[in-house]
């Protein structure tokens, strides 16, 4: 409780005090410093300008508020930095519509425009899937490597972004690895034979314990028109390279006697329409020059 | 104590009502120094801008500037990248070093002679006493009525100071413009406006600190009395009132008669010039304190008066406490500016200087800086090996074009490619670097199958300069499975 005295003069500090005494402590009256009131004041009046300026009050119902006279929004502060962002890039993009793909790394602004953008424009559609360094997931291609399936030049990698695999666009990439177990093309003996046949193409298929010469002989009747007659695979038809080690789905033969038995779809979105031509443009090359470009 | 002598113990505030310091005028040997300190240091300050030095064509003209669009910093024939800004590491490392040994040997040499506080602060005052008089008569001023005269006084110190304050930024931004182009941009009101608010920046810093601020920026905002009191110990010198000698105090009359009746009496006659002449508005007979920044006008002060007494010089003097205790027990003085603490900070300051002159001097044109692909940190190929992949930037220090081979090295049958590149020789990706300029390259190197690679391998990329042969070489890491 604060026993209220009239302000005295303390002897020690010749301070006047407040007047106010709790359990017989006192407070010096000290005055705000001139600069900080003055400084205090100040903010009031920025504060009444900034309410007449800007939007500050919440008035006229739940989403209603004071406009302002500079009527400033944030949403139109955004979408006029995003047009002026465009805006500054336009001439590259223009310029990178006009070069023809392979051409680009002899200019190298614009190599470096295309670079930086297709970074930008991977990590926000492609790294989901693929993986922010590219490197892909069972299921997901790997784009770092030297291993591709629908080719890897430039224009290629162009192509697929574009048209995507199995996607809807009427020009799609698309073919089919049948469900050889499923529509039982194939009994159980000869697929782990031909996953046996497989493996050893890349030296591993003794650990499947199926006959490799009769795997062989599965492989050349059911499987060479499209992995070829050394399963080396086929871009054209997006047939993948079966002798390398490097597996989209898995290279143990679990994995391998699991794609023979049930196919495989693996999906990949067109992007035509959804990002535009430069965008493409620029992602194939970023993609290119992660290093397994041809 | 039995001793006749005491020394005169402080009083203790706890709060500390700002009162204006009347600095009085005075001259002297230490007046003198800091006069010579003054026009020394605020001339190079305001005109090492307008030295001009040839660096050949495409390079900037002025002897010191440091230039913020192109990231460039010149001194003389020094020419610093952002990426060796250890180099003014190095020196503010040296430089506070110097600033501790200052201090080991006589306290805040730096605070009293050097700091831009007190130089600038000196100057304002000695532009205030042009306008408004001495002690007293700014005494007078500032408590008589505002008249006229008084108005015209003030108007014409604050205007000076104005200027001179307006001078300081304009002298600063100079540092980091071309000098001649940006005066006749100032003079033609066409300079950029970056230019103008740094210069209204730094008028009114100058104007607040040195003309208004003074002496409470050293007591209340600077750091350093509180920092340098953890490097000073017994033996640095301080600038101290010999109180074994001035006390008792008196008037000469008074210890006069205190002399012809037997009784001891002190050097000190109390004329309070000591305070009077001190900027922060010490009384440096209370003993060291914190608000003192060691000035030296106090013994300027007190010698010119004992001159007139007829004593000898020194009552104020740079001394130590250790030398009024030996005194008082009648043992002779000792100074020790040399001791192990002087001379490490000496040494170190030596290694670190001829450390940055040796690295200067054998420093390269042309150099390599390597980032290893964080994702993926290797990349197993269809063949069997393995690609790395790395960021390299290439800088070329020269003012022309130049051709360098890129190379690496440090694993069996290790080869390198470099996106868009499509000249090698040797093993080696030839590329052209711009004059003065750095080029980003995207590095791939690759070990044939087979190869038995560990989960890091010490590689060292190299780059040769094509003209000359000479190589700079970085060393990075070639990443591999696990086993
Ligand atoms: S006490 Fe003396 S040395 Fe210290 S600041 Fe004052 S005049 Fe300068
Ligand atoms: S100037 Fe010297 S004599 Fe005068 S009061 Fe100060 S210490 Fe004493």
């Amino acid at each position: 409780m604060a026993d209220d005295h009239k302000g005295r003069v303390d002897e020690l500090s010749g301070v006047e005090t407040t007047g106010h005494s709790w359990d017989g402590l006192e407070e010096l009256n000290n005055p705000m410093p001139s600069w900080w009131l003055y400084t205090f004041y100040a903010s009031i009046v920025f504060a009444i300008g900034y309410m007449v300026l800007y939007p500050s009050w919440p008035v006229g119902g739940e989403k209603d508020h004071l406009k302002g006279t500079l009527a400033w929004n944030a949403r139109d502060a955004v979408n006029k930095a995003v047009k002026d962002a465009a805006a500054a890039k336009d001439p590259m993009v223009k310029k990178l519509m006009a070069t023809d793909i392979s051409a680009v790394r002899n200019d190298k602004a614009l190599a470096r425009f295309a670079g930086r953008s297709g970074k930008a424009a991977f990590g926000d559609n492609c790294a989901p899937c693929h993986g922010s360094g590219a490197t892909g997931s069972k299921g997901y291609p790997g784009l770092v490597d030297d291993d591709w399936l629908w080719g890897g030049t430039l224009e290629q990698i162009q192509h697929t972004i574009k048209v995507g695999i199995r996607s809807e666009h009427d020009e799609t990439r698309n073919n089919s690895m049948a469900a050889y177990g499923d529509d039982e093309l194939l009994d159980k003996t000869k697929i782990l034979n031909v996953a046996s046949y497989v493996l050893s193409l890349s030296g591993h298929g003794k650990e499947v314990g199926g006959d490799i010469a009769a795997g062989e002989a599965v492989f050349k009747e059911t499987c060479v028109s499209c992995h070829g007659p050394e399963g080396k695979g086929m871009q054209k038809q997006g047939a993948p390279n079966l002798s390398d080690d490097i597996w989209l789905f898995g290279g143990k033969p679990a994995d391998v006697i699991a794609t023979i038995t049930h196919g495989r779809k693996g999906l990949m979105p067109t992007w035509e329409g959804r990002l535009d031509e430069a965008t493409i443009k620029a992602l194939a090359i970023y993609v290119h020059n992660r290093g397994g470009g041809q | 104590m039995n001793s006749p002598v005491s020394k005169p113990e402080p009083d203790i505030t706890f709060f500390e009502e700002h009162k204006k310091v009347y600095p009085k005028k005075v001259s002297g040997t230490f007046r003198q120094i800091k006069w010579a300190i003054l026009v020394l240091t605020l001339g190079v300050y305001y005109l090492l801008p307008f030295v001009r030095w040839n660096r050949g064509p495409n390079a900037p003209d002025q002897a010191v500037l440091v230039d913020m669009h192109h990231t460039r910093l010149y001194f003389f024939n020094i020419e610093i990248w952002p990426q060796e800004v250890y180099y003014l590491t190095g020196l503010l490392i040296a430089a506070a070093l110097l600033l501790f040994m200052m201090n080991a040997i006589a306290g805040r040499l730096w605070c009293g002679y050097l700091c831009p506080q007190t130089v600038w602060t000196d100057l304002f005052m000695s532009v205030e006493r042009f306008f408004e008089g001495d002690r007293r008569d700014r005494l007078a001023l500032d408590n008589g009525k505002m008249t006229v005269s008084k108005f015209f006084k003030k108007l014409g110190k604050h205007f000076t100071w104005l200027m001179i304050a307006w001078w300081t930024g304009g002298a600063w931004v100079l540092y980091f413009n071309d000098a001649p182009t940006t005066v006749y941009e100032l003079a033609t009101f066409t300079a950029h406006w970056e230019i103008w608010m740094w210069i209204g920046i730094l008028t009114a810093s100058t104007y607040l600190f040195a003309g208004i601020a003074r002496e409470q920026i050293c007591i209340y905002m600077c750091p350093w009395p509180r920092i340098q009191a953890a490097f000073t110990d017994d033996e640095a010198l301080n600038v101290t009132y010999r109180w074994d000698r001035g006390e008792p105090r008196g008037s000469v009359k008074t210890n006069k008669a205190l002399l012809a009746e037997g009784k001891p009496a002190g050097d000190c006659i109390d004329c309070n010039q000591c305070y009077e002449v001190c900027p922060t508005g010490v009384d440096i007979r209370k003993g060291l304190q914190l608000d003192c920044i060691m000035c030296g006008l106090c013994i300027d002060a007190c010698d010119s008066v004992m001159h007139k007494v007829g004593k000898p010089h020194g009552l104020i003097a740079y001394d130590t406490d250790l030398n009024i205790e030996r005194r008082l027990k009648g043992e002779p003085e000792q100074y020790h500016p040399i001791r192990i603490r002087t001379v490490a900070y000496a040494i170190f300051i030596a290694a670190i200087m001829g450390g940055m002159a040796y690295s200067l001097m054998h420093r390269e044109t042309f150099g390599l800086n390597v980032l290893h692909d964080r994702n993926p940190l290797y990349v197993k190929l269809s063949t069997g090996g393995i690609r790395n992949a790395y960021t390299v930037r290439l800088l070329n220090k020269e003012r022309e074009t130049k051709r360098f081979a890129i190379g690496i090295e440090g694993i069996e049958g290790i080869t390198l490619k470099v996106i868009d590149i499509d000249n090698y020789k040797d093993g080696k990706a030839v590329v052209e670097v711009e004059p003065d300029r750095t080029r980003e390259i995207r590095v791939l190197a690759f070990t044939p199958k087979g190869t038995k690679v560990g989960v890091s391998n010490p590689v060292t990329l190299t780059l040769t300069d094509l003209d000359t042969g000479i190589v700079s070489k970085t060393s990075d890491y070639f990443k591999g499975p696990r086993p």
